[in-house]
Formats: structure tokens, C-alpha cells, sequence
């Protein structure tokens, strides 16, 4: 008995080294967050471990508001997106709304978060284009009024456009778990035994797809829990939500608050562990009822109800998406356009000519940026995924490391990231900014690119190499070229992944590296909107171009091969 | 050119799938080895071109020629194998597919493209270069799959069930297709079915697999 042996192949070494790339600063920038919490940073004076910055913190007046907006935001948005995700695809599955819903999710998948709050801030404040369609005619106002319909005290507005983004990726998630569960025959056996659509959908789907959608829930959670980009843009001011506290410590001149801002930082991960735990208590609660409830028998009724308003609260938040975009377009177009006009004086080419400068010089910092860490993550990923094959391993649960950046949160462990990389003399070098982005990049293109990759029929692969091809030739002549609209998705993925970082850069490049993202943050905060229009549209132009190209590519190149088609 | 097979069996996970097979495979004769589903004709198979998927325990020896076979990688085997799909790449086409099976050694792009071009006007296939496969009927798939593995020059073919998917109507023209050619290269030929039809269209040896004790 024997099998060959595998000659030694440098592939083998790309999987750990993937894993080092991010156990390594995500590891080590937590534990560097953590050393400050306790007073531990001899750089800025801080010898000994001490609970100071900790009593700092929780005496802080603004910590109360602060958290009282994170919670409400974050599982407002959570519960809103899960909902209305769930909901919608039990009361409106082979509708068709639903696929005309599930056409509209990748645009909106595609523009980052910072674009789409700054688009539902022209949407919903108080001089914004959603009053303006009704003033004055119907409310009789001709000021804007004094209303906090944006920035409010709790955050609803910030929820509001979290799921605008959040039910797009968790209905996309939904899609891709749906196909493995055999859903239609569940639903039919239910639908045959006298159950309701509705009831037979959530009595004998959703116990089957949940696990498979509980870690994309998680991770949404975890990033509502902490975001920074949209709740600079749409978050309360005073006090803010608990991550924006932490980064403004992190940003303060006064160097002692960084001490304060490290323990706030690691009171956030506690937060997002703690929302994560209190998440699977009330999964096992849900389900222990939804037993009870499945054994009771009830069939449901037709749904009807449940149909339409499902169907018309998704509709208005994805539309909500979608006019935030153009509402942006508008104004960078935009010529005078008083209050209360639904629409311009003039349309104009000004403010774009006046802004192509600063705006090409970002753009293309945000390209190359985009390029590099998407190309990078892309090669990482086929190395792990043609070694996982050639070795006929499964994946190895070592893989759902991978995951990890996207639950822990971003501001628990940049600063200890930003803290090593000054010591690796990397600080504000590009390659720590390409790297910094590689962490959040590489999750969603190893997401985005296994199940394609997995599923390739291995006979095409068998048959090549009996034709005489090496294992190098299989994987460029019929691998790649076979997957290569899974691939150029995946990159396109990666690169709107990239596009839309807002806090990785600034901790990582230093602030040498202006990117769309951070540029339209900062001026979101002030600047003339129709600037603002031109920033948030071309960040948001960016990964919609990138999709585009990953959809046009394959269709060009297998114009003629209708079997890829 | 003969293929040799000396007591193999194959396991997995302790279990054996065929008591040990031996048997020989001279110039241009067919073979055939006969077997229920899931008697693993197809892992055999798997286990003479060399793709043989991880976790199978193998006893025995192959040999081709003399020369035991399973110490060369599966691309320096030179094992000609068609499957029940035809498993034409779809990114290329009909030309692009009979190339990639033709060796390296064959030099010049004009050279190459003479081989694909008679290989396909051999098999009443002229003028079909640059078609999408998946626009051929279901027999020209089958007879450029047979082309592709026979432009790559292997020293022995084997048959895992080719025909089985094949309009009854068109089965029994492609099999004397198959076979005419393998004959007439004088290959060394096994051929894996359950359809007794293909057996006796062979004609040649018949090998029943036998099961192993814990299924008698």
C-alpha cells in the first residue's frame, strides 16, 4: 500500500502565510491596544500598568449618550436589515418583486457605506431633497426647519442607511445559502401538507439556511456596532457614537487620551463581543419558541399581506439606496439651487472642473490602491484555494481565521497595528497601506471565489492532466480562463472592498494617503455639497466601474462559447 | 505496447471495492471490465491515468509496456481516457480543444493546425475549428472528445463508460467509431460498462468485477 508521495511545492507555504498576514497584525494590534489601555506605551510615557485610562474613560459624561447611540444604531440596523432580509424572502420569494430586488442588490453592494450615508444625508436633512419635493406646497415651510432628521440623538438615521447597505449583502448571502438547502422542496412538502407560503417558508427554510447566514449576521452586526465612516456623516455630534469617541481620543492633540482612547477601543471590542453573545442567547431563545410554534401546527394563511408589505418596505430601502446615488450625482451637477427647489437653477460642468484636480489626485491613489490590494488578495486566495485542491484537503478550519477582520472591530486594534508598524518603520509607507487594506480585502475575495472554485467540475482538471498538461498548465489554460468570471468578480469584490476603507487608511497611511473615501468623510463635515457630490459619486463610480468591467470582460471574451454564458 | 494490470485492488477507508484484478491488455484489443455501479470501474481507471482522488488505498501494479506505470506523474503517462461527458473545454473552441490535446513537440503553429485540421476532416468533422462547442450535436462532441485524446498520442486508452449518455440511435455509430480508431493506432484498450451491448461491440475479452467478500 502507497500512495506518491506530493513533491515539496512552495504553494504549500501560501496558506500559512495568507493566515500570518492576518493573525499577525490583527493579534498583534490587539494586544498593542490592550498594553495602552493599561498605561502601557513608553513611547508616549506610559511605563506602568495602571487603571487610569479606564477611570478616565467611564467617567467620561459623554460615555452614556455615546454608548446609548452605538446600541440603538447597531441592533436597530441589525434587526431592520435580518428583518426585512428574512421577511421579504419568506413572504415574497418567486414574486416578481423578488427578482427584480435581487437585480438591484449589486449596485448597492458596490457603493461604500461612506457614499450611501452622504447620499441619504442629501435624502433626509432638513434641507434636503426629500422636504424639498414637499415644500412649500405641502408642509408651508420656506426655511428649512430645526430638526434633527440626520445626526439625531440616537442614531435612527445612521440604522437607517447601516441597512441600506446591510440588507443587500445579507439578502446576497441568503441567496447563495438558499441553494444549498433545497429549498423548493422543502417549501413544497410544507406548501403539500396544507402550510401557507409565509409559514411553510419560515417553518422549514429558515431553520435550514440560518446557520449558513449567522456569521455574514454577526459580521454585520459587529460593523454596525463600531462603525466609523457613515457615523461621522450621519451619527449624533454630542456625544457621538461610542467608535467615533474612541477615534476623536485617538485623533486628540492631547497625547494622555490616546491612553483613553486604547481603553475605549478595547471597551468596543467588549461591546461587539458582548452584542455577539447576546445575539446567539436570543438565536437559542428564537429557537427553542420556533420548535413550539413548528409543532403547533398552524398552516398560515395565504400571505397576502405579508407579500406587499414586505415587498414595499424592502423596495423603499433599496430605493433609498439607489436615490441617495443619484440625489449625489445631482448635486455635484448642481449650479444654484436654493431652498426650497426640488431642482437647480442650472446644471453645470464647474464644480467637476474645479475638482478634477484634487479629485484625480485622490482617485488615482484610491485606484492603485484598490488595484494593489485587490490583485494581491486575489493571488493569495488561488494559492490557498489550488493548493487545498492539489493536496485534496478540505478546507482546513484554519480558513475561518480569515473571517476575523470582519468581526473584530477596526478601531480595537489599528491603533496597536499603527503603534507596531512605526516600530517596523512602516508607518505611512504605501505597502502598510496596501497591507492594512489586505486584511478587510481578502475575506470577501476567499468569500466571493471558494464556492465557484470548489464546484468547478475536477473531470475538466483530470482530463487535461491525461492529455499530458502539468498541474501549472491545468491551472492557467483551463482553471482560470474557466472560472475567469468568478474570478474578475471576486476581484471586483476586493476592490470596492478597498475603495470603501475609510479608517484603515488614515491609521495606516499616516495621513500621507488621501483616498475618495477619506476625502469625501472630511469634507462631508462642511464642504460645499456640490464638492461633496463630486467626491461621493466618483468613490462610488469606482466599484461600480470594477463590476461592470467583471461582468464585460467574460461576456467579451466568451461572446462566442455559450456554455459561460 | 501492452498494458498490464498484476492483482490490483483499490480500498477506501479500509474497505476493498474489487477483489485483485489481473489482467492483460495486448495491442489493439479491447477489453472489456464489466461491473454494477459503484463497483469502482471508474476509480480503476482513476488509478491508471494517475488522478485517483486522495484517501484510496491501492495493492497491486500497473504496468505499460513493462514499465510500471504509476510512478509517473499523470501528464508523463501518456493514458488516453474518455469519459461519459466529453469534457471539451468550453472556453475554447473545437480547434482550440484538439490543440491543447496535441503535444508540445509538435513545433509550428502551421504544423499543428495541419494535425487538428485532418484529425477533423478524418472524423467528417471539416471546417469545424472554430466552432463553440457547446453549438456541436451530442455525436460530433463525442467524436472530438475522441479526436482531442487521440491528437495527444497516448500509449493506451481507456474507456469509462463513453457511450452511456448517447442517443440510442447515434450509440452504436460512435462506439465503432472509438473502436475502429483504437484498433487501427493499435492501442491497448479497457473499456469500464455496465452495458453488456458495449461488451459484445468490442468483442474482445470479457472481465467481470468482482465484488468483494463483505458484499457476497
Amino acid at each position: 500500500m502507497r500512495l506518491p508521495g506530493l513533491p515539496f511545492s512552495p504553494l504549500a507555504l501560501v496558506p500559512p502565510l495568507t493566515l500570518a498576514l492576518f493573525l499577525l497584525p490583527i493579534g498583534a494590534g490587539l494586544v498593542g491596544t490592550w498594553l495602552p489601555a493599561f498605561g502601557i506605551l513608553p513611547s508616549l510615557g506610559g511605563t506602568g500598568p495602571t487603571l487610569t485610562p479606564w477611570v478616565r474613560l467611564l467617567n467620561d459624561p459623554a460615555l452614556p449618550g455615546a454608548l446609548t447611540a452605538t446600541l440603538i444604531s447597531g441592533f436597530g440596523s441589525t434587526l431592520l436589515a435580518f428583518t426585512l432580509t428574512v421577511g421579504f424572502a419568506a413572504a415574497a420569494q418567486g414574486t416578481w418583486a423578488y427578482r427584480q430586488a435581487t437585480r438591484l442588490l449589486a449596485p448597492l453592494l458596490a457603493v461604500p457605506h461612506a457614499a450611501i450615508a452622504i447620499g441619504v444625508a442629501f435624502l433626509l436633512a432638513p434641507s434636503g431633497f426629500l422636504l424639498r419635493l414637499v415644500s412649500p406646497w405641502a408642509t408651508g415651510l420656506d426655511l428649512p426647519p430645526d430638526l434633527a432628521t440626520v445626526q439625531d440623538r440616537y442614531g435612527v438615521a445612521l440604522a437607517l442607511a447601516l441597512a441600506v447597505k446591510e440588507t443587500p449583502f445579507l439578502l446576497l448571502m441568503l441567496l447563495g445559502a438558499l441553494g444549498q438547502v433545497q429549498a423548493p422542496q422543502r417549501l413544497a412538502t410544507a406548501r403539500s401538507l396544507g402550510y401557507g407560503p409565509v409559514t411553510a417558508w419560515l417553518k422549514t427554510v429558515l431553520p435550514a439556511v440560518y446557520p449558513q447566514l449567522r456569521l455574514p449576521i454577526y459580521a454585520v452586526l459587529a460593523f454596525s456596532l463600531s462603525v466609523i465612516d457613515m457615523a461621522l456623516i450621519l451619527g449624533p455630534t454630542a456625544p457621538p457614537t461610542f467608535a467615533v469617541l474612541v477615534f476623536r481620543w485617538f485623533n486628540d492633540p492631547d497625547l494622555t487620551l490616546r491612553f483613553v482612547g486604547a481603553a475605549g477601543a478595547t471597551l468596543q471590542l467588549l461591546v461587539v463581543v458582548a452584542g455577539i453573545a447576546l445575539w446567539r442567547l436570543a438565536e437559542i431563545a428564537a429557537a427553542r419558541l420556533g420548535r413550539r410554534w413548528i409543532a403547533r401546527g398552524n398552516r398560515g394563511g395565504p400571505g397576502q399581506i405579508a407579500r406587499q408589505g414586505w415587498s414595499a418596505a424592502v423596495f423603499l430601502l433599496l430605493g433609498l439606496g439607489l436615490a441617495s446615488l443619484l440625489v449625489m450625482a445631482l448635486w455635484s451637477f448642481a449650479g444654484r439651487w436654493r431652498w426650497p427647489d426640488a431642482w437647480p437653477d442650472s446644471v453645470t460642468l464647474v464644480t467637476w472642473s474645479r475638482q478634477l484636480e484634487p479629485a484625480a489626485a485622490s482617485g488615482w491613489t484610491t485606484l492603485l490602491l484598490g488595484l494593489a490590494a485587490a490583485g494581491l488578495a486575489l493571488a493569495l486566495v488561488l494559492g490557498c484555494l489550488e493548493q487545498e485542491q492539489r493536496s485534496g484537503r478540505r478546507p482546513t478550519r484554519a480558513l475561518w481565521l480569515l473571517y476575523l477582520p470582519l468581526l473584530v472591530p477596526q478601531v480595537a486594534f489599528l491603533f496597536g497595528a499603527q503603534v507596531l508598524a512605526i516600530l517596523a518603520g512602516l508607518d505611512g509607507s504605501f505597502t502598510a497601506l496596501v497591507w492594512s487594506h489586505l486584511l478587510f480585502v481578502l475575506p470577501y475575495v476567499f468569500l466571493a471565489l471558494a464556492e465557484p472554485w470548489r464546484r468547478l467540475d475536477t473531470r475538466y482538471l483530470r482530463s487535461a492532466q491525461c492529455l499530458g498538461a502539468t498541474p501549472f498548465a491545468v491551472f492557467w489554460r483551463v482553471k482560470l480562463p474557466m472560472l475567469l468570471r468568478p474570478v474578475l468578480f471576486a476581484t471586483a469584490v476586493g476592490f470596492a472592498v478597498s475603495v470603501a476603507q475609510y479608517l484603515p487608511t488614515l491609521f495606516a497611511g499616516g495621513g500621507r494617503y488621501a483616498t475618495l473615501t477619506t476625502e469625501a468623510v472630511t469634507l462631508s463635515a462642511g464642504a460645499d455639497r456640490r464638492v461633496v457630490g463630486v467626491f461621493a459619486f466618483l468613490q462610488a463610480l469606482l466599484p461600480l466601474a470594477a463590476f461592470a468591467a467583471a461582468v464585460g470582460i467574460p461576456a467579451w471574451c466568451y461572446r462566442n462559447r455559450r456554455a459561460l454564458q | 505496447m501492452t498494458l498490464e494490470l498484476r492483482s490490483v485492488s483499490l480500498s477506501l477507508t479500509g474497505r476493498r471495492l474489487f477483489a485483485p484484478l489481473s489482467l492483460t491488455v495486448p495491442d489493439g484489443e479491447i477489453v472489456t471490465v464489466m461491473g454494477p455501479s459503484g463497483s469502482g470501474k471508474s476509480s480503476l481507471l482513476g488509478y491508471l491515468c494517475g488522478t485517483l482522488e486522495r484517501g484510496f488505498a491501492v495493492e497491486g501494479h500497473a504496468l505499460l509496456d513493462g514499465a510500471d506505470l504509476t510512478v509517473l506523474p499523470p501528464e508523463r503517462r501518456r493514458v488516453g481516457i474518455l469519459f461519459q461527458d466529453d469534457l471539451l473545454f468550453p472556453h475554447l473552441s473545437v480547434g482550440e480543444n484538439l490543440a491543447f490535446g496535441l503535444p508540445p513537440d509538435v513545433r509550428g503553429r502551421r504544423a499543428r493546425q495541419v494535425q487538428v485540421v485532418d484529425a477533423l476532416a478524418d472524423a467528417g468533422l471539416e471546417g469545424f475549428e472554430q466552432r463553440d462547442p457547446a453549438t456541436l450535436s451530442g455525436g460530433q462532441r463525442a467524436r472530438v472528445a475522441l479526436l482531442r485524446t487521440l491528437l495527444a498520442q497516448p500509449r493506451c486508452l481507456l474507456l469509462d463508460e463513453p457511450f452511456a449518455k448517447l442517443d440510442v440511435s447515434l450509440r452504436d455509430r460512435i462506439r465503432r467509431f472509438v473502436f475502429s480508431h483504437a484498433r487501427a493506432r493499435g492501442l491497448p484498450t479497457l473499456l469500464v460498462t455496465h452495458d453488456p451491448e458495449d461488451a459484445k461491440a468490442a468483442d474482445g475479452p470479457l472481465v467481470a468485477l468482482a465484488g468483494t467478500d463483505d458484499d457476497q
